[in-house]
């Protein structure tokens, strides 16, 4: 397979682009794998391509039931930061954020991750002193963060709605390191990476049965046959709970909802930062893309859906919490909105996790914090999967959390899923 | 938009409501067994299709209802009142139903 | 191109000219025009450049799909980027400019990037950039992000004005029984017929003209036939909606519209919003929004000179400019035929390229009969000229494939690859569209909803026949509504004479020119096979790794070649290559008409007391508390905030002080059970609590943690006044709601918000009784022997207000609060004021309550964050061993009752000079890094102890830590403060004062 490289891309063009190969087989599925991960998502690809990696895995397969990348791979706004900070969500999300630091190098694939600052405001002090205890704990374990006033958000963000905002902008707790990166290349790029170390990716090929003996699955019916396995691993967002159930596992601490994304014409570059606020009950995110469009979001559509596609309300929601903050962009039009499933879990964080059965793992409940997660829920999903135990940073993420009481809940929400994101 | 039908306010915006969650969860006595508890609380059956669920008219007339609902289409099929006696006496209201 | 206005014809009227001006030049136009038509009758080429390699762009189109001609109209604060020229209106005063050029679209720097595109092929950016690996120097993203500034400058198409938009929008809602979208002649017939049987109809068309395909026609009866459905559209009562777009259809019937109320003016009016949301909930929806016609793929198909035939046919019939003197119209499908006559009756030189090998005679003999030269099996192979066009090499079918032969000078190329039927709204809904190999189109599929598709977004090609469709459609949304109609059987999609030919690209084995898909975003047929190539073979892959449709038209000309590119590569079908999905909107819509109303200050709803202004003239400065503007502080002449509170505090310790708490939530709770039902919901037993009394409760969420906190009155056998906090106000009447409605059914309690209808006001301090003596009618109800601590009273104020009062504090002071019904609200507070201020009292706000409230180790909502347990809190003893109650099983899982949890304490600083912050993380002196103790969440200036306080929580309580110098850290502030934790209760542990 072609290195990618300037020098690659610097050929190709003398050469009419002809030397280019399938960035990943299309291999048909084998009878048995040791290991099959559902779901070719980031977390599903990832955890493949660090199986390989990190633990020189042979014989794996990924098995998606539609295309690779195809779920909220890309339905997601892109950004990246580690501002958590639960004991669990910090280390991990810490790991994370470093993993994505040199991920394009890692994977030899430009996931265009830019550390462009992620810019929390604030507009009351005691929302500034809620900030401070988390930017302080990042700071103190050695990741990074800075609070900027006023006057230095001016000069940074000059066309903030700083003069007739509802709720006065009176500073942002900043996290220079965080950012974008570019969705779709993360799941093309953790796929050839996979695909590189022998990872089978097997698409159209959705699982339709788990065969259970004694206390283990044997066995995955798919629409393109049975697959012998000898160890499953599920990240499957929006159907975890329909997994579970093929398990024989019964109920799930997860709730999905749909979460609709937006993104505007494109325009010449106004804002370099991701921004984000939550205020007067709105929750809001923007950034731009390198292609110039305007990318955002906010809360849930507010009621449990498996329709990946949300309502009106939100779209209206949505539209008044961008012209809040940035008034100018009131002229500017809405090209696309979308919606994908969120798996909301009953504390907002998630599950990498063994389960009842002795050689089926779980990855799931996400709610809508997955794409900054990708790397590290590969990397920690892998290092279950190979050494059966969990690393001691996700000690917490497994489903008896509740049972002993140790919820992980940023947001002090409570168990109501869609209260968390 | 979603359009639910208010047994007291007729059709109205999902807007106006608010969703609750799954109907079908029994809250066990106060002081039935945690894991009791723990189940009711946590776990959730996360219907993918018709299910039976919560909302609570919180800008109408404020009571809480019970709808089924596709989780996939969002089409509702039927809307009652939560408070059993409540709708027992709307149905009473109503009158019986005409014979066929 | 040599276009012209041409003497007569079309639907401008001459006798109204407008000015405008492109790019700093003065032109004019008619009323009628479009922006583009105008700017083509003056002869205008290049009016855009594309996205990537800066390319030359003109007209391509008459309508929505426009993809070449994106200007920015408007200047400074009204600039609007990426207006689409075909669309805009054209009005007198109208400017317009270039877009993605430096320093203008005719001649741009940017269109170096041309001469390296073979380097910039589809994905290119993925594999570079990223910096040299070389012993992991380039590690890292700086080199990528280095890269990426020159990337966003080049991108981004045009640019939005910094300056906030000075236009007003508005949202409107808008019911009916039947939405029909579109008003050509499907649409039109369709919303005939179901006004007809007395059905509520709304008709909605995008155009500034009712007719949609009518208005292109040129002959006299098709013009008569459309008005005269006009008038009887308008007769039978159908509510039409012009300049408005049905941007997409959601769930129950509902559709988003977006009306453009002024933007075919200048300014709006001052009574006028700039746009409108509409949402439109219809019972039922008739889709009539006809069909787009496509280009097929051949080299530079995309020079200014090229576009749609049936654009060509737009600017001569409607617009009565003829877009070319020597036309080529090249074609696969009969549609062309007319607009070739058309233009070449109009004085135009045409001649067709038919790929088809046979065609209907009758075409020929109409072809013949207006002197059209016609080719059969040819094709353009490429585009000569760079901004305009020159002329074509042509390529004729051999036995397997395209070859070329000849050329032939022309000014305008108008193709024809054939139509795709608007199938977006009925996809927006979920349903795919079906793939038609007959008509080379994707058909509207199947949907159980109450939507039906008319007319040529159905697939049907003659006016006739969509006329026909649009009744069926009518009669059929008739029937499903209850009304007796005659059923008309709908037609099948198609209508030409001879079958179209599936014809996407015309390549030739030597072809090297860029042959565009979807132009816009500069992607080519070979970035299709590239990404095939590559594996990038669904149709999802394909659009994301090419952009393929992501531009602003939305795929709507591109998508299909593409897909039909890549089956073709993979040597399959259109079908299993996938189908498109489009999401809303439909066209683009501004966010200014989304947010409507709600922004600055309207952005959300702004909750005052009845106190408010009262506040305000008696010198307040207000703060936020969620929806609430509430008292800050009370500043005298020359005080800030640090001044006032303090004083502010002190007055209040020495004598009185007054602080408006109508903000809280307040609930009636009245029933026979009402004491069953909030002995389940606190913590603390509420059974024996005697009338005339108040009590301090927290509740608890399911899972154990705490919900909220607040006094509950007792003022009868059945009835209970709660107050809740400010924040948890709506939050705490849902949930008593949801419990006796779903869990305990059998409680006969009723639960009644009663937040707007008290106002209330907190008389604290060791004065607070006199004052209130004072204000009452009969002074006797306030001594201390009949009005103890939490004691409750329902009096009168003097002037016979009818007033609530319990003694309760959240100072420490002897406090109460006193509610009236809220209009007497100022009245009240000039009475306690009166007295207070004569008692050397004052008035105090937020910061003074909560300095206050951390003397005494008070929790709020900074400590009880939805993470803490009532044993956290240092509360432990007001859950109840003795009965049951929400959240008295989980509040006992293992890790809840773990020694080690943080609990509250209270924070002082070493140094007694010192000031530290809320938000600080308590470490031990030499471990200042990691998790740390604890955290501090609240500090105040303590008058009353003379130093800094606060509260936070530590890791087992202030016992283990007493002594210890501890580190409250505050990296991203302050620095690192040394502090001593101590029990939470700073002031007055004992409560002797509030007894008092």
């Amino acid at each position: 397979m072609t290195r990618f490289s300037a020098w690659s891309v610097f050929k190709a063009g003398l050469s009419g682009q002809k030397n280019w190969d399938r960035q990943w087989r299309d291999p048909e599925p084998r009878p048995e794998y040791d290991v099959v991960i559902v779901g070719a998502g980031l977390h599903g690809l990832a955890t493949a391509y660090y199986l390989g990696k990190n633990h020189g895995a042979k014989n794996i397969a990924v098995l998606e039931k539609g295309w690779l990348g195809g779920g909220n791979a890309g339905r997601n706004t892109t950004i990246i930061r580690s501002n958590y900070m639960m004991p669990g969500n910090r280390q991990f999300y810490e790991h994370s954020l470093k993993l994505w630091e040199n991920l394009s190098h890692d994977l030899n694939y430009n996931v265009m991750f830019s550390q462009r600052a992620h810019v929390s405001l604030f507009h009351s002090p005691a929302a500034r002193d809620a900030a401070a205890r988390r930017y302080n704990l990042m700071r103190l374990t050695g990741s990074d963060g800075e609070f900027w006033d006023l006057a230095r958000l001016k000069k940074e963000i000059p066309h903030l709605n700083y003069n007739h905002a509802r709720f006065p902008i009176i500073g942002a707790a900043v996290q220079p390191r965080a950012g974008n990166a570019r969705h779709d290349a993360v799941a093309w790029g953790y796929a050839r990476g996979a695909d590189r170390q022998g990872v089978d990716i097997i698409q159209n090929c959705e699982v339709t049965g788990m065969e259970r003996e004694g206390g283990k699955v044997v066995s995955l019916q798919t629409s393109r046959g049975s697959i012998g396995v000898k160890k499953v691993g599920l990240a499957v967002a929006g159907n975890s709970s329909r997994l579970w159930q093929m398990a024989g596992l019964g109920r799930l601490p997860i709730e999905t909802h749909l979460l609709q994304a937006f993104v505007s014409e494109p325009i010449k570059p106004m804002l370099d930062q991701v921004v984000v606020y939550g205020v007067g009950g709105a929750h809001f995110y923007i950034s731009q893309s390198d292609k110039g469009g305007m990318v955002f979001g906010g809360d849930l559509d507010w009621y449990k859906s498996y329709a990946q596609r949300g309502n009106l309300p939100l779209v209206q929601d949505v539209s008044e919490c961008t012209t809040a903050i940035l008034p100018c962009l009131s002229r500017v039009r809405l090209l696309r909105h979308w919606a994908g499933l969120m798996d909301m879990s009953m504390d907002g964080s998630p599950f990498i996790c063994k389960t009842p059965l002795g050689n089926l793992y779980l990855n799931a409940g996400w709610n809508y914090g997955g794409f900054k997660a990708t790397p590290a829920s590969g990397w920690y999903f892998a290092d279950l999967i190979a050494n059966d135990r969990p690393d001691p940073t996700i000690g917490h993420f497994d489903l008896n959390r509740f049972s002993r009481g140790a919820n992980i809940d940023e947001r002090g929400a409570g168990p109501d899923p869609k209260l968390h994101g | 938009m979603i359009r639910i039908d208010c047994p007291y306010c007729g059709e109205r915006d999902h807007a106006e409501f608010s969703y609750g969650g799954d109907a079908t969860v029994e809250y066990p006595a106060l002081d039935a067994p945690a894991e009791e508890w723990h189940d009711a609380v946590f776990l959730r059956e996360n219907v993918r299709g018709v299910q039976r669920e919560t909302w609570h008219h919180v800008n109408g007339c404020r009571m809480w209802l019970i709808v089924e609902r596709d989780t996939v289409t969002h089409e509702i099929h039927s809307v009652q009142p939560a408070h059993g006696g409540m709708a027992r006496s709307l149905n009473a209201h109503r009158g019986p139903e005409k014979p066929e | 191109m040599n276009a012209k206005r041409l003497p007569e014809g079309g639907l401008i009227d001459r006798s109204k000219p407008l000015w405008f001006t492109w790019d700093g030049k003065d032109i004019s136009g008619f009323a009628g025009d479009t922006l583009a038509s105008a700017l083509l009758a003056h002869g205008e080429g290049v009016l855009g450049r594309s996205f990537k390699y800066h390319r030359p762009r003109g007209i391509m189109s008459a309508g929505v799909e426009e993809s070449g001609a994106l200007v920015t109209v408007g200047e400074g604060n009204r600039t609007e980027p990426n207006v689409k020229a075909t669309t805009q209106e054209l009005y007198s005063g109208l400017v317009v400019s270039g877009q993605n050029a430096w320093p203008n679209v005719r001649f741009d720097v940017g269109a170096v990037n041309s001469l390296f595109n073979r380097f910039f092929a589809a994905g290119f950016y993925y594999k570079t950039f990223m910096g040299p690996p070389l012993r992991g120097r380039g590690n890292g993203t700086g080199v990528w992000m280095q890269f990426e500034k020159l990337i966003r400058k080049a991108a981004g198409m045009g640019r939005a004005s910094r300056e906030a938009d000075p236009d007003t929008y508005e949202h409107g809602h808008l019911f009916c029984d039947v939405l029909v979208v579109g008003s050509g002649p499907a649409g039109l017939s369709a919303a005939r017929t179901a006004a007809g049987a007395g059905l509520d109809v709304v008709l909605v068309e995008q155009d500034f003209e009712l007719g949609g395909d009518w208005l292109n026609h040129g002959d006299k009866s098709s013009r008569e036939k459309r008005l005269g459905l006009l008038a009887e559209v308008e007769k039978a009562g159908v509510r039409t909606m012009t300049r408005t777009t049905v941007f997409g259809l959601y769930d129950c019937g509902t559709a988003g519209l977006y009306e453009r109320v002024a933007d075919h003016v200048s300014r709006p009016e001052s009574s006028h919003p700039r746009h409108r949301f509409w949402t439109l909930r219809a019972r039922h929806t008739i889709v009539a929004t006809g069909a787009l016609e496509r280009m097929f793929a051949f080299g530079n198909n995309d020079r200014p000179g090229v576009m749609n035939v049936n654009a060509g046919r737009a600017y001569l019939n409607r617009y009565g400019v003829l877009p070319g003197e020597k036309i080529v119209v090249a074609t696969n499908n009969d549609s062309a035929y007319l607009a070739a006559v058309e233009l070449s009756r109009a004085g135009a030189e045409v001649s067709i390229l038919e790929t088809r090998t046979t065609i209907s005679s009758q075409l020929m003999r109409q072809a013949g009969k207006a002197e059209v030269s016609l080719s059969t099996r040819s094709a353009p192979m490429n585009v000569r000229g760079s901004r305009a066009v020159t002329g074509l090499d042509l390529a004729v079918t051999a036995h397997s494939g395209w070859v070329a032969k000849g050329s032939e000078p022309c000014d305008l190329l108008l193709v024809s690859g054939g139509w795709s039927p608007v199938v977006h709204l009925l996809s927006h809904r979920g349903v795919k569209p079906v793939w038609n190999p007959a008509q080379a189109c994707f058909l509207p599929g199947e949907t159980s909803e109450a939507i039906q598709m008319a007319g040529s977004a159905a697939g049907i090609w003659n006016t006739r026949d969509c006329l026909v469709s649009g009744h069926a459609a009518g009669a059929r949304a008739a029937k499903a509504l209850g009304c007796d109609l005659p059923q008309v059987e709908a037609p099948v999609a198609g209508g030409w004479k001879s079958a179209i030919e599936p014809v996407y690209e015309i390549s030739v084995p030597t072809g090297k020119q860029k042959c565009f898909v979807d132009p816009q975003h500069d992607v080519t047929a070979d970035d299709i096979r590239l990404a095939h190539r590559e594996g990038f073979v669904s149709v999802e892959h394909l659009k994301r790794y090419t952009t393929l449709g992501m531009a602003t038209d939305g795929g709507k000309v591109g998508n299909v070649i593409g897909l039909a590119l890549m089956a073709d590569a993979l040597g399959k079908e259109i079908p299993e290559v996938g189908t498109t999905t489009f999401r809303p909107p439909y066209t683009p819509v501004s966010l200014g008409a989304l947010r409507g109303r709600n922004v600055d200050e309207h952005f959300r709803p702004l909750r005052r007391t009845p106190m408010h202004n009262w506040n305000l003239e008696h010198g307040a400065t207000m703060t936020m508390a969620g929806l609430w503007h509430r008292p800050w502080y009370f500043a005298r002449s020359g005080e800030g905030l640090s001044e006032a509170y303090v004083r502010e505090t002190e007055t209040t310790r020495a004598s009185v002080g007054l602080c408006d708490v109508t903000s809280l939530g307040k609930i009636a709770i009245q029933g026979p059970d009402a004491t069953e039902f909030l002995n389940r919901i606190y913590t603390n037993p509420f059974a024996k609590l005697p009338i005339g009394k108040a009590r301090y409760g927290i509740m608890l969420r399911d899972d154990g943690l705490v919900m909220d906190d607040g006094t509950t009155w007792r003022l009868s056998e059945t009835d209970y006044f709660m107050t809740t906090t400010t924040a948890h106000a709506a939050k705490v009447m849902a949930w008593l709601e949801e419990l006796l409605q779903t869990r305990w059914q059998d409680l006969k309690v009723a639960v009644t918000s009663v937040s707007e209808q008290w106002a209330g006001s907190a008389v604290a301090g060791p004065r607070s009784r006199d004052v209130l003596a004072a204000c009452v009618e009969d002074p006797s109800v306030m001594e201390n022997e009949v009005f103890p601590f939490m004691g409750v009273i329902e009096s009168v104020l003097q002037g016979g207000v009818p007033c609530r009062i319990a003694r309760i504090s959240f100072s420490g002071e002897m406090a109460f609060e006193v509610y009236v019904p809220s209009d007497y609200g100022p009245a009240m507070m000039d009475m306690l004021w009166e007295q207070a201020r004569s008692a050397g009292g004052c008035l105090y706000g937020l910061e003074a309550l909560g300095a206050m409230r951390i003397e005494k180790g008070h929790v709020t909502g900074a400590e009880l964050d939805g993470r803490v347990s009532i044993d956290d809190a240092g509360l432990g003893k007001m859950a109840s061993p003795n009965k049951s109650f929400i959240g008295s099983v989980l509040r006992k899982r293992p890790e809840l009752l773990r020694e080690d949890r943080p609990c509250l304490v209270g924070i002082k600083p070493r140094d007694p000079g010192e000031t530290f912050n809320a938000g600080s993380i308590l470490c031990e002196k030499d471990k200042v890094s990691g998790m740390g103790e604890g955290w501090i969440t609240a500090v105040t200036h303590s008058p009353a102890l003379g130093h800094w306080i606060g509260l936070g929580f530590i890791r087992g309580g202030h016992e283990g830590w007493t002594g210890k110098t501890l580190v409250a850290a505050d990296p991203v502030r302050k620095g690192n403060i040394d502090v001593e934790v101590i029990s939470p209760h700073m002031y007055d542990p004992d409560g002797e004062r509030m007894h008092g």
